[in-house]
């Protein structure tokens, strides 16, 4: 099992070498002066050079990236060109913000879809089960984006009972700590602050988990129909024990592996989700900084979100694949 | 033959009482139904729209759904462009797209996984870590990526979005070649004297139809919803070409007084996405035989 993580995780550098040279040049490709971006078209030549100089952009691109990489290696990105900050900084300042989003649609996907999977897949055909499959598809067909408008819209424009932009009303949350607005509220106990950090994230971890809830509800009710034909639970019914019993100690722990991965996987959906949903919701977190970052052509900034992004992506599917070991001890490497 | 009439008969009447054949229809003609729909009116649409949808009507503006009859039934934009025409030809760039990302990552999948099955070695070595790079991006990301270094525009956006859609085709034929290559009908074209191209072609390929179908289907929901992603962020096609990511991008500041305005165009999207998953979901439940032994759709 060590050995095979050590093997995957050794794997994954030759890709992460690929993936940051395909980045860098595809930005460095893109059409648009960043120096002209920045310093404005009425800029002379000699400041556009002296800029370009600067930043090292005047140099040879294999160079550019050679440095790059030299750089990356010891964990730095460089400055950004807009915020003037090292890239790093900037990132880590909203990657807390995009990561408690995160979480948030995690858990109203997994606490919504796991419970009515389980229920539609164990009475097969029922109404409960025809709701359900109707609700999975209605989850895996709506655009995120949309359904983020049209909560605002309708809890926001209608009824007027929660925030559509940002983390936190100005002047409740209490001085950053570690950056999780509700965590650092519970560690100041500051209950006005906690529920205001609520209400404001639950809107767009909604939006943001639909997806992942229509898929998981679909994912979990399959994978019950698959286990409630094994043998074993012909066993556990024979020796008289209840249905909930059956269904929720013996169906749902075997079922729930597939549904392990299927989490893992969507982990990457939602990551490139976030950075939708952030922009219509103004949610400072990583995702919208990327567009921010974009439409300023700030190389270092994009490459250094692409890559932390990438990383992450590459990183949790290795840690899906430790944990299957963990979930299922027939599995071994 | 009496008898096998009337088991036949009370087979069905089984399978329809255990839910299997109308679910099954229901689900492949509705979603069949909605997709026919969606291709009719992209295909028809100068013809279907009443106006102009870049005609501009600034003593119309900001007119709310007026129902049939009215002059614009949608009501209007910001703009005064009417909804219902922008909403018709928003369809025509969602079906190329889809279409065209469904097909071109069609072929380049099942081309490479074909001939990585097949050879397997150092071609298979190379296909699979290009593979592997390639997935490794998050979703969109890469075609938000892609697009920030092409430029807007139709061509520039397919591209993006077959970019990581050829992938899972790739994965599945890859999969079944390296299952069908072993069987005798290939030993037996082999022993006739079919080059490796010939097999391929004439048959893996036929073979691995139905499943590619099924992703086919799948991958024609996710690029709508990737090509109103990148539209409503600004980097899918130019402004001046009305999609329904784009209408809803320009609803977004309007939200509160307009709300007609992100309405259709994302109910639009929802509704060809939905028609398209009820396809794809009755094609599967078609295809796939353990439908048969749960008595439930999958």
């Amino acid at each position: 099992m060590t050995s095979y993580l050590a093997r995957r995780l050794a794997g994954t550098i030759p890709v992460l070498l690929l993936i940051s040279l395909l980045v860098f040049l595809l930005i460095h490709a893109a059409p648009g002066d960043p120096t002209l971006l920045l310093l404005g078209e009425e800029t002379n030549a000699a400041d556009i050079a002296k800029a370009k100089e600067h930043w090292g952009l005047d140099q040879p691109i294999y160079i550019q990236y050679g440095k790059f990489l030299v750089s990356v290696a010891g964990g730095d990105f460089g400055k950004s060109f807009k915020y003037a900050e090292p890239v790093i900084g900037v990132i880590k300042s909203r990657l807390p913000a995009t990561i408690e989003l995160a979480i948030f649609a995690i858990l109203i996907a997994t606490l919504m879809a796991i419970p009515l999977g389980v229920w539609a897949g164990s009475k097969p055909n029922s109404w409960i089960d025809n709701l359900g499959t109707t609700f999975g598809l209605f989850g895996i067909s709506m655009p995120s984006f949309w359904l983020a408008i049209m909560l605002i819209l309708l809890l926001a424009g209608v009824l007027n009972i929660l925030p559509t932009s940002g983390r936190s009303t100005y002047g409740i949350a209490g001085p950053e700590q570690t950056g999780f607005y509700i965590l650092d509220s519970i560690m100041q106990r500051n209950g006005r602050a906690v529920w205001d950090a609520l209400t404001h994230i639950f809107l767009p971890a909604l939006a943001l988990g639909i997806n992942m809830l229509g898929i998981l509800m679909r994912v979990t009710r399959s994978s019950i129909l698959e286990v409630m034909n094994e043998d074993y639970i012909q066993t556990a019914r024979a020796k008289g024990l209840r249905e909930n019993k059956v269904v929720w100690r013996h169906v749902t722990r075997n079922a729930l592996i597939p549904v392990i991965t299927v989490v893992g996987l969507e982990l990457g959906t939602l990551l490139s989700g976030s950075i939708i949903v952030e922009t219509v919701f103004s949610w400072p977190g990583s995702g919208s900084l990327l567009i921010t970052a974009l439409n300023a052509r700030d190389y270092p900034l994009v490459t250094g979100l692409v890559m932390i992004y990438t990383a992450a992506f590459v990183a949790i599917n290795l840690i899906i694949d430790g944990l299957y070991a963990i979930v299922d001890p027939r599995i071994c490497y | 033959m009496q008898s096998l009439t009337l088991e036949s008969a009370t087979d069905a009447r089984d399978a329809v009482r255990a839910g299997i054949l109308p679910r099954l229809h229901v689900k492949a003609f509705t979603g069949g139904a909605i997709v026919l729909a969606f291709i009719l009116v992209g295909l028809f649409g100068p013809a279907l729209a009443p106006l102009d949808p870049n005609k501009q009507e600034l003593t119309a503006m900001m007119q709310k759904p007026a129902g049939i009859g009215s002059a614009h039934v949608l009501g209007t934009d910001n703009l005064g462009r009417d909804i219902l025409s922008r909403v018709i030809y928003g369809s025509r760039v969602s079906l190329v797209v889809a279409f065209a990302v469904v097909f071109v990552s069609g072929f380049v999948g099942i081309v490479l996984g074909a001939v990585s099955g097949y050879f397997g070695g150092k071609v298979d070595f190379a296909i699979q870590k290009l593979v592997e790079v390639v997935w490794a991006f998050p979703p969109l990301l890469l075609g938000i990526t892609i697009m920030a270094f092409l430029g807007q525009g139709l061509f520039n956006l397919i591209l993006a979005l077959v970019a990581q859609r050829w992938i899972p085709y790739c994965r599945v034929v890859r999969g079944q070649t390296l299952s069908l290559r072993g069987r005798d009908f290939v030993a037996a074209a082999q022993c006739l004297g079919a080059s490796n191209r010939q097999i391929i072609v004439r048959h893996i390929i036929p073979n691995l139809i139905q499943t590619s179908l099924v992703i086919g289907t799948f991958a024609m929901a996710s690029s709508i919803i990737a090509e109103a992603s990148l539209s409503f962020l600004g980097v899918g096609v130019p402004p001046e070409i009305p999609t329904w990511g784009t209408m809803l991008a320009d609803a977004r500041i309007y939200i509160s007084t307009a709300w007609w305005l992100p309405l259709f165009p994302g109910l639009c999207i929802f509704i060809t996405v939905l028609g398209i998953n009820l396809l794809g979901d009755g094609l599967r439940d078609i295809l796939d035989p353990r439908l048969k032994r749960t008595g439930a759709k999958i």
